[in-house]
C-alpha cells in the first residue's frame, strides 16, 4: 500500500512514537521507584526472612511477610473458587441459553455493575458477610472466608463480560456445524464452543485474579488484618496489599522500607501471574 | 462419545440447563442486592443539602460539597493527562508503525501496567510526587497518579476502536490524496470516536470510585480545595474513612449513593451516547 510522505508526516511519526513509549515508561518508573525504595532493606535482612518470616514485628524489626503472602493467595484463590464457576456458568448462559432479550438487558446491567466501586462492596461485606458469619460458623466473622467471597462477588463482572465477549466472538459457523451434526445444544457448547473460547476465558479469569490479588480497601474492610498465618477460613488474615495500606499512614524510616518491600513481592507476584497466564493463553490460540 | 452420568443427551442438556439459570441467577441477584442496598439506605439521605454543605464534625454532620469538588478536580486532571497519551499511543501502535518488536514492547508495557495494582499506583506516586517532586499531598499528585492508572485502559479501548475502523475507509481517504495525518484525523478518529469515548468514560468511573491510589497522594484533608496544590479527600475516600472509623453510618450511606449514582450515570450516559452515534453513522 503507497502511502503519501512529508516532513510533516514525519514530525507527526516521531511525537506519537514518543507519546508511544509513555506507557513502558511509566511502568520503568515505577518499577525502578518501587524497587529502589523496597530492595535495600531486603538486602540488609535478607530475602529469605522476608519470604519465610513468620512475625512482623517492624517496631522490633521484624520484617516477616509470609503470612500476608500465604494471605494474598488465600484469599485469590478462594475469590476464584466463588466467582469463576457463578461468572463462567453466566456468561454461557446469557450466551448460549438464553433469548435474545433477556441477554440484551443484562450484559449492559452487568457492566454498569463493574463500575461500582470497591470499597462499597467493603462496606457492604462489614455490614452484612461479616455479622453473617459471625453468627453462622461462628469466629471474628472477619476472615478468609468474608474475604473470598466479597471478591469473588466483586471479579464477577470483569469474569462474565470479557467471557461473555470470547464467546460471542466463536463464529456461528461453527455451532452450525456442530448441531447439523446432531449435537444437541449443551454438547455444542462444551465441546465446539467452549474449546474455541478458550484463550479469551482465560484471559477474562486472570484478569479477575489481578483484581483480587490487587484489591486493597475491600479487603482490609472484611478480612480482619491480623498479621498471622491463617488457621483456618474463619480467621482473620493480612494480605500484601493491605499491609501496605494499613501502616503507610504512620511508617517511616526501616518501617516504611519494609512496606515497599512489601510491594516489590507484590509486584513480583503479579507479573509472574500475569506471564504464566499470557503465556496459558498464546498456548491454547496456537493449537 | 463420552457421556456424563451416563444421561441421555437431550436429558443432560435440560439438567445443565437448569443448573446454569440457577447460578446465572446468584450471580446477578447478589450483583442487584448491592445495588439496592446502598439505595434503600443511601437515598434517604441526599438533600440538596447534603450535596451542597461541605462535612463537619470529620463527617458526622453536613454534606460532602467539597468532596465531590475534589472528585472532580482529581478526575480532570488524570483524563487531561492520560487522554492524549492513551489515545497518540493507540494512533501510532494502529496506523504509524507495522507490527514489530516497539509495538511488542510497548503492548507489553501497558499490558504490565494494566495488571498493577492502585496500592503500588498509591506507592509510587508517594514517593515520585509527594516525597521527591515535593507536590505533597495534592489534586495534582492524586490526578498524576490516576492518569497513569488509567493510561492502559485509555490505550487498549482506543486502540480497539481504530482497528475496527474498516481498512477501506483508509484506503479511499488515500486515494484521494490525503496524507496519513489527514486520514487519522478525518476519517480514522471520527469513525473510532465512540469507542474512544468509551475507554475516556472507564475511565472516569475507575478515578471516581478508586481508594487506594488517592488516599496515599492525594491526602484526605476536608476542606474545600483552593489549588491543585492543596490536599483533598475524593469522595470514595470519605466513604472508606466514614465507614471504616465508624463516623457515621447514614453519611456512608449518603456518600455510597451518590458514588453508585454517578458511575451508574456516567455508564449509562455512555451507552445512551454511543447507541446514537452508531445509529446515526450507519443511516449516513
Amino acid at each position: 500500500m503507497a502511502r503519501p510522505k512529508s516532513g510533516g508526516d514525519r514530525l507527526i511519526r516521531l511525537s506519537l512514537l514518543l507519546i508511544a513509549l509513555s506507557a513502558i515508561s511509566v511502568l520503568a518508573i515505577i518499577t525502578i521507584f518501587i524497587f529502589e525504595q523496597g530492595l535495600p532493606i531486603m538486602a540488609k535482612y535478607g530475602l529469605k526472612n522476608f519470604l519465610l518470616g513468620q512475625d512482623w514485628f517492624p517496631s522490633e524489626k521484624s520484617f516477616g511477610l509470609l503470612p500476608m503472602i500465604v494471605g494474598s493467595l488465600l484469599v485469590t484463590l478462594g475469590a476464584l473458587v466463588i466467582g469463576v464457576p457463578l461468572g463462567l456458568a453466566s456468561a454461557i448462559f446469557m450466551t448460549e441459553f438464553s433469548n435474545r432479550r433477556l441477554s440484551g438487558f443484562l450484559k449492559p446491567v452487568i457492566e454498569l455493575l463493574a463500575g461500582i466501586p470497591s470499597v462499597v462492596y467493603g462496606f457492604l461485606g462489614l455490614m452484612f458477610l461479616v455479622p453473617f458469619i459471625r453468627k453462622n460458623f461462628g469466629g471474628p466473622g472477619l476472615s478468609v472466608l468474608a474475604a473470598s467471597i466479597i471478591l469473588g462477588i466483586m471479579i464477577l463482572p470483569t469474569i462474565i463480560s470479557i467471557a461473555i465477549d470470547a464467546i460471542r466472538a466463536v463464529p456461528d459457523s461453527y455451532r452450525e456445524g456442530s448441531i447439523a451434526l446432531g449435537a444437541t445444544r449443551w454438547q455444542t457448547v462444551r465441546m465446539v464452543v467452549l474449546p474455541a473460547a478458550r484463550s479469551g476465558l482465560v484471559a477474562g479469569i486472570i484478569l479477575g485474579m489481578g483484581r483480587a490479588i490487587g484489591e486493597t480497601m475491600a479487603v482490609i474492610m472484611v478480612a480482619g488484618n491480623a498479621a498471622d498465618l491463617p488457621g483456618s477460613l474463619l480467621a482473620p488474615v493480612r494480605t500484601l496489599t493491605s499491609n501496605i495500606a494499613l501502616e503507610m499512614a504512620y511508617a517511616s524510616g526501616e518501617h516504611r522500607q519494609a512496606l515497599f518491600a512489601t510491594g516489590v513481592i507484590l509486584f513480583v507476584i503479579i507479573m509472574i501471574l500475569n506471564f504464566l497466564a499470557n503465556l496459558a493463553a498464546k498456548k491454547q490460540f496456537r493449537k | 462419545m463420552k457421556k456424563k452420568f451416563g444421561l441421555q443427551p437431550r436429558a443432560e442438556q435440560t439438567i445443565v440447563q437448569v443448573f446454569l439459570y440457577f447460578l446465572t441467577s446468584v450471580a446477578v441477584l447478589v450483583l442487584f442486592f448491592i445495588l439496592a442496598v446502598i439505595l434503600k439506605n443511601g437515598l434517604p439521605q441526599l438533600s440538596l443539602e447534603f450535596l451542597t454543605k461541605n462535612p463537619a464534625h470529620m463527617g458526622r454532620e453536613g454534606g460532602i460539597f467539597s468532596t465531590v469538588v475534589a472528585t472532580i478536580y482529581l478526575t480532570f486532571i488524570a483524563l487531561l493527562v492520560a487522554t492524549p497519551l492513551g489515545v497518540g499511543t493507540a494512533i501510532y501502535l494502529t496506523e504509524y508503525t507495522f507490527e514489530g518488536t516497539v509495538t511488542r514492547i510497548i503492548r507489553f508495557g501497558a499490558e504490565c501496567l494494566a495488571g498493577i495494582p492502585s496500592i503500588i499506583f498509591g506507592l509510587f506516586g508517594f514517593i515520585l510526587f509527594v516525597n521527591k517532586l515535593k507536590f505533597g499531598w495534592s489534586i495534582l499528585s492524586g490526578g498524576l497518579t490516576l492518569a497513569f492508572m488509567v493510561l492502559p485502559t485509555i490505550i487498549r479501548t482506543s486502540e480497539e476502536a481504530i482497528k475496527s475502523v474498516p481498512a477501506a475507509y483508509r484506503l479511499v481517504s488515500y486515494s484521494l490524496g490525503s496524507t496519513r495525518w489527514q486520514t487519522v484525523t478525518k476519517v480514522v478518529l471520527p469513525s473510532a470516536a465512540p469507542g474512544i469515548v468509551t475507554g475516556v468514560i472507564l475511565s472516569i468511573g475507575r478515578s471516581i470510585g478508586e481508594t487506594a491510589a488517592v488516599i496515599f497522594t492525594a491526602g484526605s484533608a476536608l476542606h474545600l480545595p483552593s489549588s491543585i496544590f492543596s490536599s483533598a479527600r475524593t469522595m470514595s475516600v470519605h466513604f472508606y474513612i466514614l465507614a471504616r472509623e465508624g463516623i457515621s453510618m447514614p453519611k456512608a450511606y449518603g456518600t455510597a449513593a451518590v458514588l453508585v449514582i454517578a458511575i451508574l450515570l456516567i455508564n449509562i450516559i455512555t451507552y445512551y451516547l454511543m447507541g446514537k452515534y452508531i445509529s446515526r453513522s450507519s443511516r449516513s
